[in-house]
């Protein structure tokens, strides 16, 4: 592969080089750069989190619970989940790819409130460092759900430290929630009308919705819990004439909305990979575009379904069953529509392309497993075990990292100006997707034979299938290492991108890569409908010698 | 962001932010003085605690936080709050209400 390097001349004005001091990035209010420092911090967790998966792994090699006590893996399945979810999966794709992309798509110069930008960094970092100072102090050992009374009234862990630290997590999401609201209504182009967002836009609009609307319940409840273990005053504990399915009432209104917070972006990104690298608009924007809203909406309906076997009320039970099938409708409608756009178009395989594949394939999996968690009977089997383990991950880790590293390729030279090596880029995803089904598909057996979750001692006929997955686990960190090195690498040494290296169409790609801090030279004004790209001709739109085809050579 | 249109800077007079701070003490000191509502009414000084924290909140919203002279779109967004509130009240009732039309063994 040829590698150009920018000559000292071609150096042009823009948001990486406009100011190179630690306080020039830590004071910064462009958007952009916060994406990075978000894209850094996000990258520590996800590590962090990434180890203690691999620890849990490495536990589950033995049907013995030998290599930690008991204690310690609560510890360790606790704050891996913890870490993963609230330090990494919901603020991934919004925080890095959103911020990033969200006035770029809009034609903004920046979000409506950088300042409010910057605070959500922060304010993440301080919950950050507080969940991880409760970690190295004892840790944390309730399951990432926090459930009373075990959480308020039994735990000798740093229950309290982590919520505080969670609590202002959520904050940091709401930030970022509201400034997307805002700028998405307030600061589209000229001629930029709702019907020619990008779909992008319009699952981060609906996700935002959801953190607005959710996020506060979660971080009330969880104070409840932190007021009744210091305070003791009895909210959920029965002991102290509290209830505690009211505590999972309140606690899944917010977090089962959350997955949805942590698979819409991923949405997003798919419908913007799709019609480019299948050189075709998307098949039923309009209907893509509300299936993001109808599921924010939907989504907010169907939280029992996590509490038929803990003594919710079985007609409850009954109508959240049936709400969680309605759910799997928006659903169902994206996945159709990706693949109509596929069919017929020039798809070229990319990198990014590779990860929409995995995305596609490894979300149905994890949302046809879902109807059989929906359905009454079948849960009562399945509540609780590996089983449940594997569908969420399914949804999470292929739904979400998938999307996320998907976009992350897609827009890497737009972020950076230098293109990805391509063949290693590719390896990586087929590693990931074949880590990814050999550590949890194997799950789904064990779930379905009676394997529990949070257990480190099983009988040893389920040792193949443990060491299966554990296998899967070790080459998925592999696989996770590779971008990290190889996208290092390309900062200095990858192609120069140009502005356009995919022929993609949207704003973000009329500007310069990286881009100037105000984005654009001028206010862009949009004359077509998006995903028009049956009105460009691909080699017309990659500049001679920066576009991708001529960086691969 | 600033189309000259959209910057609605309404000048509340102090006059009124003290009216309405003076209405939400009348209302605090309403609030205790009906729990102390001779007789044990339990449901009645729930109703009456329950309506004047409506009020308040109301109240609060609309001066405190400019909602009154904002935008109808800040009026959709202040309801979906209440809303939600209300999916969030409904279904959660929905199992409280029901736990008795269809008994499971062990649970009572």
């Amino acid at each position: 592969m040829s590698v150009a390097v920018a000559k000292p001349g071609e150096v042009k004005h823009n948001y990486l080089n406009a100011g190179d001091t630690v306080l020039s990035w830590l004071l910064t209010t462009d958007h952009k750069r916060i994406a990075v420092l978000y894209l850094v911090s996000v990258t520590l967790f996800f590590a962090v989190g990434g180890l203690l998966a691999l620890l849990i792994r490495l536990e589950l090699l033995t049907p013995q619970g030998d290599l930690m006590t008991s204690e310690n893996y609560n510890r360790v399945f606790t704050m891996h989940g913890v870490v993963m979810i609230f330090l990494f999966l919901i603020p991934a794709i919004p925080a890095v790819l959103g911020n990033f992309l969200v006035p770029l798509m809009v034609g903004a110069r920046d979000l409506a409130f950088p300042r409010l930008n910057l605070a959500s960094w922060y304010v993440y970092m301080a919950g950050g460092l507080i969940a991880t100072w409760a970690m190295v102090n004892g840790g944390v050992d309730t399951g990432w759900t926090f459930y009373p009374p075990y959480s308020s009234s039994y735990s000798t862990s740093q229950v309290t430290l982590t919520i505080i630290g969670a609590f202002l997590i959520g904050f940091s999401s709401i930030f970022t929630g509201i400034n997307f609201i805002v700028t998405i209504h307030k600061m589209r182009a000229p001629g930029l009308t709702w019907f020619r967002l990008p779909l992008f836009i319009w699952a981060h609009y609906a996700t935002s919705v959801i953190i607005v609307l959710g996020t506060p319940v979660v971080a009330i409840t969880l104070l409840l819990v932190a007021v009744e273990r210091v305070f003791r005053l009895g909210i959920f504990d029965p002991a102290l004439g509290g209830d505690p399915i009211l505590f999972q009432h309140l606690f899944w209104f917010y977090s089962h909305p959350a997955v949805y917070i942590m698979i819409l972006p991923a949405m997003g990104v798919i419908s913007e990979v799709v019609a480019c690298f299948s050189r075709k608009r998307v098949f039923g924007y309009h209907f893509v575009a509300f299936s993001s809203v109808a599921i924010a909406v939907i989504g907010f309906l169907v939280w029992g379904h996590h509490m038929f076997t803990t003594g919710q009320s079985v007609y409850a039970g009954m109508v959240f069953s049936l709400l969680s099938f309605l759910v799997a409708v928006p659903s169902a409608v994206k996945v159709f529509n990706w693949t109509a756009t596929m069919y017929k178009g020039h798809i070229e395989f990319r990198a990014p392309m590779l990860y929409v594949m995995g995305f596609l394939g490894l979300f149905v999996i994890g949302g046809l497993t879902g109807l059989f968690l929906a359905s009454l009977a079948t849960d009562i089997h399945l509540q609780d075990t590996y089983f449940v383990v594997a569908h969420f991950h399914y949804i999470m880790v292929g739904g979400t990292i998938f999307g996320y590293l998907a976009g992350l390729h897609f827009w890497w030279p737009k972020m950076t100006g230098r293109m990805y090596p391509e063949g290693i880029a590719k390896l990586a995803a087929l590693i990931i997707f074949a880590g990814f089904n050999l550590t949890f598909l194997p799950q789904f057996v064990l779930g379905y034979l009676g394997m529990p979750r949070r257990y480190h001692w099983y009988p040893e006929e389920w040792q193949m299938l443990h060491v299966m997955s554990s296998a899967g686990a070790a080459l998925l960190g592999i696989g996770y290492i590779l971008p990290i090195f190889y996208l290092l690498w390309s900062l200095r040494n990858g192609a120069i991108a140009g502005p356009n290296p995919w022929g993609a169409t949207g704003l973000e790609w009329k500007t310069d890569s990286p881009p100037i801090t105000h984005n654009f030279e001028e206010t862009p004004i949009v004359t077509e409908e998006p995903y028009a790209y049956e009105n460009h001709h691909h080699q017309e739109e990659v500049a001679s010698g920066t576009g991708a085809s001529a960086a691969e050579g | 962001m600033t189309n000259g249109h959209d910057t609605h800077s309404h000048i509340v007079p102090v006059k009124v932010y003290l009216l309405v701070y003076v209405t939400l003490l009348v209302l605090l000191v309403a609030t205790v003085g009906a729990a102390y509502l001779p007789g044990h009414h339990t449901l009645l000084n729930n109703v009456i605690a329950l309506t004047i924290a409506v009020v308040k909140a109301v109240l609060v919203m609309l001066y405190f936080m400019h909602v009154r002279y904002s935008t109808r779109l800040t009026w959709l967004w202040a309801s979906a709050g209440f809303f939600w509130l209300v999916i969030m009240f409904i279904l959660t009732l929905g199992d409280y209400f029901t736990r008795h039309w269809v008994p499971v063994l062990g649970w009572e």
